[in-house]
Parts: C-alpha cells; sequence; structure tokens
C-alpha cells in the first residue's frame, strides 16, 4: 500500500514529520517496507542568484559566477550558457551529492579558479534528461517568486515523501489511506479529520434498472447505483494525476481515476460503467453461468465458470462483481452519461474467483479481505460529488438493491487481559481512550466485564485477545517489559527424547566416521522415485516448483548419489556423504522412516607415498551401517544378515540386517546400472539404516546401572581350526555353529581366512576360525581342551557339512 | 693351582675385548661352559683335602661370580652399541604428510539446531515432533485459517493428492502443525519447541522450497507477552552471544496468534555486510504471539483458561547471520568444499555450560 505525506494530511491533521510517522507505522502494525523521500535527496540545494558573471581568464567556454545562495557570497565556476548575471538559479555548495551523476562535490580550481559548488540543471538533479543549460527562471517559474536560500524541492513537487507499507491481511480498513490516518491519530501522531457531508441530492429517478438475483445474495448483498447523465471525461486535473502517479498508478480518465481514489483513499472500490452501452438498460447481478466470456479491461478474455459473480446485462456479463470490469461497458472520452457502482462482494467468493482466474487487481484486494459494509452509500455519495465538481453533469436518485448486511456485533472485554495476557499494565481510562479513538464504543458492563462495539471497518476484531491487541499496539509493544520464563526446577531436564539423541548420535558418529553431513531435497523425480521402489500415488506433488522435484524421495541415497556426481563434475571425485533425515513410504502420518543413509564414492583418497588408496566396498559399507546400528542401540550381536537387498544394490554384493521379520539396515555396492541411469561413475557402496525401527531398550528399571562385571582369573586359551564347506555355506553359519558348540566356555569366534583352491575341490571353500576359551571356575586341562574342540568340530559337521580341513 | 690372579686378569680381559656379542659368548663359554677353564679347575677340587679344597671352591666360586658380573656387564654395553646401530639404520624422513585420514563435518543446520535446542532446554523446553506430509486440518485450519482466507496464500503451499477421505494433503508450510498435535496430545503446563523441515513453492535468491523452522510452544495459565518477550531476548542474545543484543517486538497478524509479533534484532548494513548487535539498525528475524483462543479449543484446550505463547523462527537465516554463510542456496547443494568450510567437527556438541558453538 502506497501513499503520499500529503495524501495522508488530507485526512490526518498533524505536525508530525516523515521518520516520526513512518516509525510510528511500524510501530502500529503497519510495516513500512519503505520510505522514499524526493526533498531528502534535494535538502543541499537552494535557491541562489547570480550576483555576477564574468568570463573565465583562461577559458572561453566557462563563467566565474558570484553566487548568493543566503549565507554569504560564494564564487562557482560555470560551463552553462545561460548562466549569467542576475539569474536566479539551484546552487549546490560543495559537499553535496549530485543525484543526477552520482558525484559528491568537491571544492576545486577549474584553470587555475576556485570553485566552490555548482548551479546545476535538471539533469543533474536527476528530474530529467534536459542538459542544454542550468535551472532559471524560464524553466523554472517559481524561482522568481521564492526567496534565496529557500530550499528547491518543494518548488520542483519534490517534497512529497512516499511511504509503502505492508498491510496485513486482517487489515483491511488499511487498504485506504483514511484508515491509516485513523490508526495514526490512535497513536497520537495528529487528529482525525471529518469527512466532508456530502450527500447529493437526486435530480431524477435512475432510468436504470437493477436487481440481485435470488441466489447471490450472499455473494453480493448490497450494490448502490446512480447514473450521472451530461458528464464530460477527459484527462484528469493535475492533483488527481499527480495523486495516483505518485503512488504508482497511471491516470487514465477522470472518471476512472475516481474510482482509482476512491479505492486507495477509503478502501472503498467503485466500477463506472458507460450507461449508453449498457444494453437493455437494466443491470443483474448473478452467477456466472459455465463458460460466459469477459472481455476485461485488462484487454484480456476470461472464461467464466460457476461459482462467480457478475454484473450483467441484457448481452451477458459485463463486469466480473469485485475483482474487474468489462471492456464493452466501459467508460471514455465520449462518454456523457455514466453508471456509477458502490456494492459488496462476498471476500471468500472474490478471493476463489480471482485465484481462478489469475487476476490480480485493487479491487480484489480489497473485496477478499473486506470493504466497510456500512460505507457503501457514503462512498457512492462522496464519488458522485467528486464526479459532479470535475466533470459536470447531473446526478440520479441512487437505486440499492439488496441491503446493508448486519454488521454491528459486540465482544466482551476484560480490561485486565491487557495485563494478564499482554504483560502490561495500561490505565483503564488509558485503554478506553485507544479503543474509543479507534472508533470501538465502549459500553457499560457487569463489573470488570465491559461490552464494546466494533466499528463496521474491522471485521478482523472477534475476541478479547483482539483488543488486547489494538490496546497493545497503540500503547506500543515496547511497553511490554520482558518477563523471564518461570524456571521449572532449578537443573534444566534433558529437552530431547530417545529418538532425537539417537539421531544427533548417529550423525556425529557418521562425522567421526569421516562422512561429511549433507542436507539434501525431500523430493526428487519422478523416475529416479521409482527406481527406488516409490510406487505411491499419494506421493507425487500436485504442483511441484521443477519436475525433478515432484516426487517425496522413497530413499536418500539417490539423492547422495546425485550429491557425489555433482562434486565428481567439479572435480572432487573421492566423496564420503551422509544424511538423516525422512524417507517417505505414504503420506499418512507414520509413513515418514527416520532414515540414516551414507555413500562412499570414488578413488577413497589421495595417492599417498605409503599407502594406495583403495576404492570402498560393501565391507565399508557394512561397518558404516554398524557403526549406526551401535549408534542407534540395536542389538547388534541378534542381527541376522541375508543377502537380500532392493535391487538398486549389487545383488551379489548387498545384503540387510534384519531382526527376524524386520529389516532394519540394508547396505553395499550399488548396482551399477542404477549409477548410470542417474550419471554417476562408480563403484560407490552406500547404507541405509531405518532409525525409527531399531527397537528402543525399554527404560531399565536400573537406570543407568551396568549389569555386574565378572572377571574371570584364568587365562584365555586360543585354538585355530579350518572347516571346509559348501562354498554357499555362509561363513556366519559356521561361526555361529562354532560357537553354539559350548556357550560357556567359547567367548569368541573369529574368522581369520577364507580360501578357495582348487585343492578342496569343486565348489568348496577352506573358512579359517580362531576360537577363544575362557575357563570360568579352573585353569583347562588339555583333556577338556580338547573335549569343547571335539564338540565344536561336532557341531559345523552337523550345522553346515563342513569336515576339519587335513 | 694355577695362579687364579693371572687366570681372573686372562679371563676378564677376554671378555672385556669381546667386541659384539658372539665374541662375548665365546670368552664366556672359553671360562664358564662346561668345558670352561673355570669349569676344569671345579673338577680338580675332588682330587684335594677338605681344608683345601674348601679354600680352593671360595677363591674359584669368586673368580667365577668375577668372570659372570664382567660378562654381564659388558653385554649390556655391548647390546647398547648394537641396537644404537640398528636404530640409526631405522630413521626415516618425517617430513613426509601422514597417512589420509577424511574427517567429516556436521552440516550447519544440524549444529544450529543442536545449538537451539540446547538454550531452549535450559529455559524447560523439550522438543517434539512432526511429520513433513500433514493433512490441511492440522497445518491450517486447527491453526485457525478458515478455508479460502487470503492468510493461506501468504505461504505458497505444495499440495499433494487428497487423502481417501478427502482430506487436502500437503506439505507442512512451517513448523506449527506441531503445536497441534502436541496440544491435541498432551495436557498443559506445554512447554515444546519442535525443529524441522518446512516447504514452500519458492525458488529464487532468498528463498528454497524446502527450509528448516523451529517451532516454540508454551501454554499454561499465566504466561504472557512478557515472558514470551523475555524469552526470545534471552534466546537472541544466547544464540549470537552479543550480552546486549536489542529485540524490536512490532505488532502483526497471523492467524494462529493474537497479539501477533515480528521481532527484529539490532544489526548494522554498513558496507553491505550485516552485523549483528546494537548498531541502530534492525533485521526480522521471527513472528510470534499469544495462541490464539481458537486454536486451543481446536486441540480441545479451554482457552477461557490457559493461554500461551508460540514462536517459529527459520533455521537458515540466523545460521547465515552467525556464521557468515553467505547465500542460502548453497546449504543444499551438499558441495564438499562448503561442507569442509561451514561444516563444524562432530566432538563440538553445542551445550550450554561448555559453550555454544563459537
Amino acid at each position: 500500500m502506497k501513499f503520499t505525506a500529503s495524501w495522508l494530511r488530507e485526512h490526518l491533521d498533524t505536525q508530525a514529520a516523515v521518520p516520526a510517522i513512518a516509525e510510528a507505522l511500524t510501530a502500529l502494525g503497519l510495516e513500512v517496507e519503505d520510505v522514499a523521500d524526493p526533498a531528502a535527496a534535494l535538502a543541499p540545494f537552494r535557491v541562489a542568484r547570480v550576483i555576477e558573471a564574468t568570463p573565465h581568464p583562461n577559458a572561453d567556454r566557462l563563467r566565474v559566477c558570484r553566487v548568493d545562495a543566503g549565507d554569504g557570497e560564494v564564487q562557482v565556476v560555470c560551463g552553462a550558457p545561460n548562466a549569467r548575471t542576475g539569474m536566479k538559479g539551484v546552487f549546490a555548495p560543495a559537499g553535496s551529492h549530485i543525484p543526477g551523476t552520482g558525484i559528491d562535490l568537491k571544492a576545486s580550481a577549474i584553470r587555475g579558479v576556485d570553485s566552490n559548488g555548482m548551479l546545476v540543471s535538471e539533469r543533474e538533479l536527476g528530474l530529467s534528461d534536459e542538459h542544454d543549460g542550468i535551472i532559471d527562471e524560464a524553466s523554472l517559474p517559481a524561482l522568481a517568486e521564492a526567496p534565496i536560500g529557500a530550499p528547491v524541492a518543494p518548488l520542483l513537487g519534490q517534497d512529497d515523501a512516499v511511504f509503502d507499507v505492508a498491510i496485513t491481511p486482517d487489515r483491511p480498513d488499511c487498504t485506504g489511506v483514511r484508515g491509516i490516518a485513523r490508526d495514526l491519530a490512535a497513536a497520537g501522531l495528529g487528529r482525525l479529520k471529518p469527512l466532508p457531508e456530502t450527500p447529493v441530492a437526486g435530480d431524477f429517478d435512475c432510468p436504470i434498472g437493477l436487481a440481485i438475483a435470488e441466489d447471490t445474495r450472499d455473494a453480493c448483498p448490497l450494490f448502490v447505483g446512480r447514473l450521472i447523465r451530461g458528464v464530460q471525461n477527459g484527462p484528469s486535473p493535475d492533483w488527481l494525476q499527480r495523486r495516483l502517479t505518485a503512488v504508482g498508478l497511471r491516470p487514465i480518465s477522470v472518471l476512472v481515476d475516481i474510482t482509482n481514489l476512491f479505492t486507495l483513499d477509503r478502501a472503498r472500490p467503485l466500477h463506472v460503467f458507460d450507461a449508453a452501452r449498457i444494453g437493455g438498460g437494466a443491470l443483474t447481478v448473478r452467477m456466472a453461468r459455465n463458460g460466459e466470456t469477459l472481455a476485461a479491461l485488462n484487454d484480456r478474455s476470461y472464461t467464466l465458470a460457476e461459482g462467480m459473480t457478475v454484473i450483467a446485462d441484457a448481452d451477458g456479463a459485463q463486469s466480473l462483481g469485485g475483482i474487474i470490469g468489462g471492456e464493452p461497458t466501459s467508460v471514455d472520452e465520449t462518454t456523457t452519461d455514466v453508471f456509477l457502482e458502490a456494492a459488496l462482494f462476498d471476500p471468500a467468493r472474490t478471493a476463489a474467483t480471482g485465484r481462478r482466474l489469475g487476476i490480480l487487481s485493487d479491487a480484489r484486494y480489497r473485496f477478499e479481505r473486506g470493504v466497510d459494509p456500512d460505507a457503501v452509500l457514503a462512498g457512492a455519495e462522496a464519488a458522485t460529488r467528486l464526479i459532479l465538481d470535475l466533470c459536470g453533469g447531473s446526478a440520479s436518485r441512487p437505486v440499492i438493491a439488496g441491503a446493508v448486511p448486519d454488521w454491528q456485533r459486540s465482544v466482551a472485554w476484560r480490561p485486565a487481559r491487557t495485563a494478564t495476557l499482554g504483560g502490561v499494565d495500561v490505565p483503564r481510562d488509558r485503554q478506553v481512550a485507544i479503543l474509543q479513538a479507534l472508533g470501538f464504543t465502549v459500553e457499560a458492563g457487569d463489573g470488570d466485564r465491559l461490552s464494546v462495539a466494533v466499528p463496521s471497518w474491522r471485521p478482523d476484531i472477534a475476541g478479547e485477545a483482539d483488543l488486547v491487541e489494538e490496546v497493545l499496539r497503540v500503547e506500543g509493544y515496547d511497553a511490554i517489559p520482558a518477563t523471564p520464563l518461570e524456571r521449572m526446577g532449578t537443573v534444566s531436564r534433558p529437552a530431547v527424547g530417545p529418538t532425537q539423541r539417537t539421531e544427533r548420535r548417529v550423525r556425529r558418529t557418521l562425522a567421526a566416521r569421516g562422512l561429511d553431513e549433507a542436507v539434501t531435497w525431500s523430493f526428487l523425480a519422478a523416475e529416479t522415485a521409482a527406481r527406488f521402489g516409490q510406487a505411491e500415488p499419494g506421493l507425487t506433488l500436485v504442483n511441484p516448483i521443477a519436475s525433478d522435484l515432484g516426487v517425496m524421495r522413497p530413499a536418500i541415497l539417490p539423492n547422495l548419489i546425485d550429491a557425489a556426481r555433482r562434486n565428481a563434475a567439479r572435480g572432487l571425485a573421492d566423496v564420503g556423504l551422509f544424511e538423516v533425515g525422512p524417507a517417505y513410504r505414504h503420506a499418512g502420518a507414520d509413513g515418514q522412516d527416520t532414515v540414516a543413509a551414507g555413500l562412499r564414492a570414488g578413488p577413497g583418497g589421495p595417492r599417498h607415498w605409503d599407502r594406495a588408496p583403495r576404492p570402498a566396498d560393501a565391507f565399508d559399507a557394512k561397518a558404516d551401517a554398524l557403526a549406526v546400528l551401535t549408534a542407534a542401540g540395536a542389538p547388534v550381536a541378534n542381527l541376522q544378515v541375508t543377502q537380500d537387498a532392493p535391487d538398486w544394490f549389487h545383488p551379489g554384493r548387498s545384503a540387510v540386517f534384519r531382526l527376524g521379520a524386520t529389516v532394519l539396515a540394508r547396505f553395499g555396492e550399488l548396482h551399477p546400472a542404477v549409477l548410470s541411469a542417474l550419471d554417476a561413475a562408480g563403484p560407490m557402496a552406500g547404507f541405509e539404516v531405518f532409525l525409527n525401527r531399531v527397537p528402543q531398550p525399554k527404560a531399565a528399571k536400573a537406570g543407568a546401572r551396568r549389569p555386574v562385571l565378572t572377571l574371570s582369573p584364568f587365562q584365555p586359551v586360543d585354538r585355530d581350526f579350518a572347516f571346509v564347506v559348501d562354498e554357499a555355506v555362509s561363513a556366519d553359519a559356521v561361526v555361529r555353529a562354532a560357537r553354539a558348540a559350548d556357550k560357556r566356555l567359547i567367548a569368541d569366534v573369529a574368522v581369520f581366512d577364507v580360501f578357495l583352491g582348487a585343492a578342496l575341490g569343486e565348489g568348496r571353500k577352506s573358512v579359517a576360525l580362531a576360537v577363544t576359551l575362557q575357563p570360568v571356575d579352573a585353569t583347562l586341562t588339555e583333556a577338556e581342551i580338547d573335549a569343547v574342540a571335539q564338540r565344536i568340530v561336532a557341531n559345523v559337521a552337523k550345522q553346515t557339512g563342513g569336515t576339519l580341513r587335513g | 693351582m694355577e695362579d687364579l690372579a693371572a687366570l681372573r686378569d686372562e679371563l676378564i680381559g677376554a671378555v672385556e675385548a669381546a667386541g659384539d656379542l658372539p665374541a662375548l659368548d665365546q670368552a664366556r663359554v672359553a671360562a664358564l661352559g662346561r668345558k670352561g677353564r673355570i669349569t676344569d679347575l671345579m673338577k680338580t677340587l675332588g682330587t684335594l683335602d677338605a681344608e683345601a679344597r674348601r679354600r680352593a671352591g671360595q677363591e674359584l666360586n669368586a673368580l667365577k661370580d668375577a668372570v659372570a658380573a664382567a660378562v654381564e656387564q659388558r653385554q649390556v654395553v655391548l647390546a647398547g652399541r648394537d641396537l644404537d646401530r640398528r636404530l640409526a639404520a631405522e630413521r626415516v624422513d618425517l617430513t613426509l604428510p601422514v597417512r589420509p585420514e577424511r574427517p567429516g563435518r556436521i552440516h550447519p543446520i544440524s549444529q544450529t539446531i543442536d545449538e537451539m535446542v540446547a538454550i531452549f532446554a535450559e529455559m524447560g523446553f523439550a522438543v517434539a515432533e512432526g511429520p513433513d506430509v500433514e493433512d490441511d486440518w492440522h497445518n491450517f485450519e486447527a491453526l485457525n485459517f478458515p478455508p479460502g482466507h487470503p492468510a493461506r496464500e501468504m505461504q505458497d503451499t505444495f499440495y499433494l493428492p487428497d487423502r481417501a477421505d478427502g482430506a487436502r494433503m500437503v506439505l507442512r508450510t512451517h513448523t506449527s502443525p506441531v503445536q497441534i498435535r502436541t496440544m491435541v496430545s498432551q495436557k498443559p503446563p506445554i512447554r515444546i519447541v519442535a525443529p524441522g523441515r518446512t516447504y514452500r513453492s519458492d525458488y529464487d535468491m532468498t528463498h528454497t522450497p524446502m527450509f528448516h523452522q523451529i517451532e516454540g510452544l508454551v501454554v499454561d495459565e499465566t504466561t504472557h507477552m512478557g515472558h514470551l518477550k523475555g524469552c526470545l531476548v534471552e534466546f537472541a542474545r544466547a544464540f549470537f552471544q552479543v550480552d546486549d543484543l536489542p529485540l524490536r517486538f512490532r505488532p502483526s497478524f497471523f492467524p494462529f496468534t493474537e497479539p501477533s509479533a515480528e521481532v527484529d534484532i539490532g544489526c548494522s548494513r554498513a558496507g553491505g555486510e550485516i552485523k549483528i548487535g546494537n548498531h541502530g539498525d534492525w533485521l526480522e528475524i521471527l513472528g510470534c504471539g499469544m495462541v490464539h483462543p481458537n486454536v486451543l479449543e481446536a486441540c480441545g484446550i479451554d482457552s477461557t483458561r490457559y493461554q500461551g505463547f508460540a514462536f517459529g523462527m527459520g533455521i537458515e537465516r540466523p545460521a547465515m547471520l552467525k556464521y557468515g554463510i553467505p547465500d542460502l542456496r548453497t546449504f543444499f547443494e551438499s558441495d564438499l568444499r562448503w561442507l569442509k568450510h561451514y561444516g563444524f567437527v562432530p566432538l563440538d556438541i553445542p551445550n550450554v555450560a561448555f559453550g555454544l558453538t563459537s
């Protein structure tokens, strides 16, 4: 919302300067986004007289001028052909910033003659391209009357600051200058001037029929019309054109400009029809018919649909209610009879129609926020008066369809709530005065509970909290004392629960393992999503910002692969990245997994004098996954590894960690076909851990207490075994079989060699185990050790068919 | 008996003359070995009478001990000399670089969230969470955004297909639906913060379609707007580590708070660079207000008894200001050079007692 200081002063009797007004606006919640004060840039420029202009001794084209700018004589060297003795001009002393050239003026000597300022041209002031000479009485007649030393900005019409204020959607009243003036008056910035009473007695009955269709009363409860005959339409007077151009509006014709003026001045949109062009001489407000078209004033044609409100004549829709008028019935310089419309349109319908058709207009902006229902008639009267004043003619009596809707309501109010909700004590009288200044009527109530009648222009006020805000914002939020929150206990309790603690630990574990944390988009391309198992239609965005950000990600890995690709393209091939974040299975509240995913790609490090780099493989990914699972508190010893990872992994070099049917993690090398589909160069190894699937141990009764540690005083014994098994038998099966042979004595079983060779026979492999026996009660005898060894050999044979290698 | 003194000189002389460990061993065997000179003399003791045997035995034993001691002494010397020689041969060039390690880094967004949570934890807030995919009720309606209200257009919403029951599904446009989920599932007093991902359909120099917010919510019977101010002033000063940081509360509008405020912090923009502090200019950082009675009622909380405040703040912007990160879009590019430069070492865990990140 833009307006000028002079426009504001039409409504507000104030001595306040522009900066004070700007500060007050922001403090009221009318946030000033910009104040363009042209006078500020022109402040150094003063009216001056050239006492004498003489030729420069060393330059033919230059003159040396003795200038009186109000505070003593100054010598200036001037190159303008029209610099002459006795003229009046505009002077800038040394030190001034010249807006048109961007130069900061310095005192200097020009061809040996001192020059302490400048007589300026219009171009140098940034006003026009005129640079044939300096400003004089010929180009600026106002100079003739102006006293020497006076600021030049007002003479140039450049003394009117333009405010640009962001109006929040709850304040339709402040979409007009008058509403803004009312707020400022309440805040003590001046006095709100009364609006002139302007009823215009009509000279005749309006011959134009007006009706609101029965089913359209909710959409348009009130329509006031008036015919003005014999008007003369043409360019607006200067003051009106200036007012509109100052806020960025293009003057069109006086009739149209008047409607725009009321829109901005009183938040009261109006429309004018050329009465001669109204088909059948009657207007009806009705719902649009499906497929009906409107040639609008913005030179575009719209196809209308049910639910839209139109003003129609015998030929069809002529205007889209509350949004935009139609071309065929519009006024132009030939218009002599004009039909003025002041109506009310329903905010929700106006917003929906405007959105559907993509029309932004000053009228829509106001109607969708809510136009003052009690000012329709007054607006029509005032506009009629202005039309008569500027265009002549004679007005009909108003024709009214519908009625002013019942807008009157009261809100129960306890002044004490300003302290208990707002946190600041404001004397009751002061609170009442504030509300009254804003147009509220405070009525008596019982005891501390008063009744406050809400003015017609404040649809946003619905309850007590709204009144607290009114008082606070006028009193100023600065008046609210900052009060510390009451502490809950002296030692603060942990803020995070187990899941957040896990996420944080996992992040820092992975970073400590050398992976960099990435944060990538939650959405990706549909085809990539499909490649990573996304088949849920409920996760495709209806209005994606780009097609490659169209579907909620089913996995994080594709984003990390893409990040690795982009880094490689920048010459950073050695990539280790992880992300802890959401992956989506469906749109329900429980369809979101928290996943820790990581990726290692590239050579595995720089070339080094001592150690050759090694690309990451499935075991690196497994180690990362295990570290995450451990950090997340998963029962790592009980996890099974099965080689049935999804198909974006290498089929032979990937696996999952599972607890029964629940897959906690998957890891391995990425499938080369998937990588090439993503334009990424492999190999890459990655993992995905579903943190929300990791079972959380129930809060132990003992709290942080650990089980008792029992240490054996006896030496552990190590024995090695090599078993020959079928190649298909997993090493894990052999280890488990060995371990199960004596759960009491066997403390550890480690694989220290795996060997495939022709000597073992086709399809056979050797798995070598180091078994650690930990005696509990006494040192083991050779016989006891042999007995355990035999049980190990027997159990491995039974469980896996393995034989001890000879 | 031979002249033991001469023998002693001879044997010890041989030990001391040994130039390396094998030579020393030869000298030891020659004296003390099974066929050594002293061993041989020991064997002759049996031929002597008792008194002579006793005396000769003593002398021989003394000689044996002396030679053994000399061997031991010589051994230390020779072993030390050998070790010195070996170590000299083992010299390496320690100007060579170490084996490569890759230090990982924590993303500034995670670090900022951890910092913010650490500060709010000091004020008694717990962390709450909610899903990114929300229904219209949680994201708008329960937050007092009526259907068709222009305030909905303040937020460029991403839509998903309607749910089977007809509910309109969206990507949450703010973390405020976590307020609703918390108030529906917990009874007051409530004091939570909710950091998380949020989404708006906007992509330019200063907007990304995904960004992060942290929501705050306090509901009890007495918390008023002064507490909101106190809480945010303390937070901002702790987070930006500026003790006299001024905050400015301006009236504003959010459907779910009444009264509502936007909050600016002090800054300077001299030289095109934003500096946080008491420098006379202002920079908006968050929106807040007292929870709207309609929101409390939508969650089944008696608005005549309970009240409180809520705030919502971006994560990226404060992070940019605090750590001097110039471009929002770079947060999501996963550029390794950027992550290394702006990221945090994993052990730098924000904590009020041990200091936030500095």
